[in-house]
């Protein structure tokens, strides 16, 4: 596949029907979006005091995209991630991801729909790597030790992990290894939607670069939908397909790169044409293909 | 509807013989118990030649890494000659192809290792003698600091501690006391009534309760309660760097983190040991009352004369020696805990057991030792 292949908004990629997406609610819905946030009101009660994180904000995202969802600190970014994951309930409005509530999603074979990397990984810390990644596919019950050990496998060394570290612990891992893992675990059972808390947070520019092409690769060769939240401008640059701006309490702008940068906000101006801003857009030259 | 059972279907083409793929072939569609069955037997009915038989995949409903890794593990880890798939397919095909390698053997227990095993053990034995020996130095150093300087001391968490361990913990320990005072008045007054001697219940009561049960079961419940939270609570505090944190301030663990609970501890536990000693006589006084007809005035008259002022001293004394070893024993663990879920069960348990244990332990010493006084 060409790296020009990357499925824009709205387009399907090649390979048709066969793209591993989506359970069944995937098949019924069509061209429907993956993910449909209709009319969210978000209210956090501390001591007693009512505080509005979200009001009115709506986000639709369709198959392919990689999404990159950014805000300030407390815009309750992490909280839609949790939101459309269905760990979250909303104050008010609909949430639909797959075609069904998100609230349903988190239910039995969850991990066929969806996958989440958290941000420290959230390995579980008492199994070894390979155990960790074949978790979902270990708990349906049915197939045989080695199938899962072999599928298993294959996703270690498809994130970039060496064989050698399939009998290590969680504890014994850098944090680029965790993440990875993490990635693994999240993809075991091919979900057609991946969500991603601060992906490269905590990793050095090497393994942080790594890391987004790695998630450009699998995002072009699983056909995922991808939606992240990340403060990482490389990361969005390079690797995004639109970019979905939280602030004012609601989605003030969603759209390619290139158009948020254009947008009039003084969110935008500070986050994108500051000083870093303006050193990560020579990134958008050189990955024309991303926007 | 179409069929999404995942299946194969062997049929005679124009163009040769043709195995053609269909379904669902996805890990939740194939461990589906009703599909895996018929799966599994047909793969393992796989013709002997299936390597000449063309393979298509285009009538596929969905493949994913799992499916294709049945087929390819089907297929011997080998290409058929010809194989019909999208491009998409294709390529998952030759990541499943790629990666497909056999995992490395765990290090298995040669002699060597199981040596250094041992050693590492023993070692493991005098860290944790070390680390036992050196809390309770840093212990001794930190009051020496405490005494030189009162006025730097860490008195609002101590005055938390108290609350915590102490004061919460009053209603359990009267009701567990008030108890065991009913269920040992009960029994006694079966057996004295045998013997004629109701009175002497007053004195079996007394010493028992106040020299012995008293000061025991007030430990017993205070480790199980406080000693599990003082290693639990050290333990995420490692977990989550907030000691490495604290060190990396210049803040002594010992005088913050251990001293402060061993004197709350130290104080609470005697005040607890009273306290669960008055619940269990009250609980004696009402059963004798009821039971034998002992009125507790009379009780209460014969307990003085019963019970020896040094019993008091002695469970007071027993009770504190108990509270510091509870709280050091609960520090001790918490500080050895390492930064996973499986290291924070495990010090949790061995913290309660190894305190519960010592109580135990340390109070058979106390009756040794103690044996000519107060009886």
């Amino acid at each position: 596949m060409s790296p020009h292949a990357t499925p824009l908004h709205g387009s399907l990629p090649p390979g048709g029907a066969d793209l591993p997406w989506g359970g069944p609610a995937a098949d019924r819905i069509g061209a429907a979006p993956v993910v449909d946030i209709r009319n969210l009101w978000t209210v956090f009660r501390t001591a007693g005091v009512d505080a509005v994180i979200h009001k009115d904000l709506n986000l639709t995202i369709a198959r392919g995209e990689l999404l990159s969802i950014v805000g300030g600190s407390g815009s309750g970014k992490t909280t839609l991630l949790r939101q459309i994951l269905g760990l979250e309930a909303p104050a008010r409005g609909s949430i639909t991801v797959l075609g069904r509530a998100a609230s349903q999603l988190t239910s039995m074979g969850a991990a066929s729909r969806v996958g989440m990397l958290f941000q420290q990984g959230a390995l579980y810390s008492a199994f070894t790597v390979l155990e960790n990644i074949a978790f979902p596919l270990r708990e349906l019950g049915t197939l045989p030790q080695d199938l899962v050990r072999d599928a298993a496998m294959v996703k270690l060394q498809m994130v970039g992990l060496d064989p050698a570290h399939a009998h290590k612990m969680p504890a014994d891992l850098s944090g680029g290894m965790v993440k990875r893992v993490a990635l693994a675990r999240a993809l075991i059972m091919d979900p057609p939607l991946l969500l991603l808390d601060e992906p490269t947070a905590g990793l050095d520019p090497d393994r942080s670069d790594a890391f987004c092409a790695l998630l450009r690769s699998l995002h072009q060769e699983l056909g995922l939908t991808v939606v992240m939240v990340t403060h990482d401008l490389d990361t969005i640059y390079e690797i995004s397909t639109r970019v979905a701006v939280v602030a004012d309490k609601h989605v003030i702008v969603d759209a390619p790169p290139k158009d948020v940068i254009a947008f009039d906000h003084p969110f935008v101006r500070e986050f994108f044409l500051g000083g870093r801003g303006l050193r990560a857009q020579e990134l958008l030259r050189q990955h024309p293909s991303t926007v | 509807m179409e069929d999404s059972r995942p299946h194969l279907a062997f049929e005679q083409t124009p163009e040769g013989r043709c195995a053609r793929v269909l379904g669902r072939w996805t890990a939740a569609s194939l461990a589906d118990p009703d599909h895996w069955d018929g799966v599994q037997a047909a793969l393992k009915a796989l013709p002997q030649d299936w390597r000449d038989w063309q393979w298509d995949l285009r009538g596929v409903q969905r493949l994913d890494h799992t499916g294709a890794q049945l087929l390819w593990n089907a297929w011997f880890r080998q290409w058929p000659d010809v194989l019909h798939t999208s491009a998409a397919q294709q390529a998952m095909f030759e990541r499943v192809a790629r990666f497909s390698s056999v995992l490395p053997p765990r290090p298995r227990n040669t002699p060597s290792r199981l040596f250094l095993r041992l050693g590492e053990l023993v070692m493991r034995h005098e860290e944790h003698v070390l680390g036992a020996v050196r809390l309770v130095g840093q212990l001794l150093l930190d009051l020496l600091q405490l005494l030189r300087a009162p006025r730097s001391g860490p008195w609002r968490d101590i005055s938390g501690h108290i609350y915590r361990i102490g004061a919460t913990a009053l209603p359990i320990t009267a009701l567990v006391g008030f108890l065991i005072g009913v269920v040992l008045a009960y029994l006694m007054s079966q057996q004295l009534r045998q013997f004629g001697a109701d009175a002497f219940i007053v004195n079996i009561l007394g010493i028992s309760l106040i020299r012995e049960l008293g000061p025991v079961l007030a430990a017993i419940l205070i480790a199980g309660r406080s000693g599990s939270a003082i290693t639990a609570q050290i333990g995420v505090m490692r977990v989550t760097e907030e000691l490495d944190a604290m060190q990396v301030m210049g803040i002594a663990q010992g005088f913050r983190l251990v001293m402060p609970r061993a004197l709350a501890m130290a104080l609470a536990m005697p005040l607890l040991a009273v306290w669960t000693t008055l619940a269990a006589l009250l609980g004696g006084m009402l059963a004798a009352d009821v039971v034998m007809g002992l009125t507790p005035a009379y009780f209460v008259t014969a307990l003085g004369k019963a019970v020896l002022v040094s019993n008091l001293w002695l469970a007071t004394a027993k009770s504190m020696v108990f509270g510091v070893m509870i709280a050091m024993i609960g520090c001790h663990y918490g500080l050895r805990i390492l930064p996973n879920t499986q290291s924070l069960g495990e010090g949790t348990t061995s913290s309660v057991v190894t305190s519960i244990t010592m109580v135990i332990l340390v109070d058979a010493l106390f009756a040794v030792v103690f044996k000519d006084i107060g009886i």
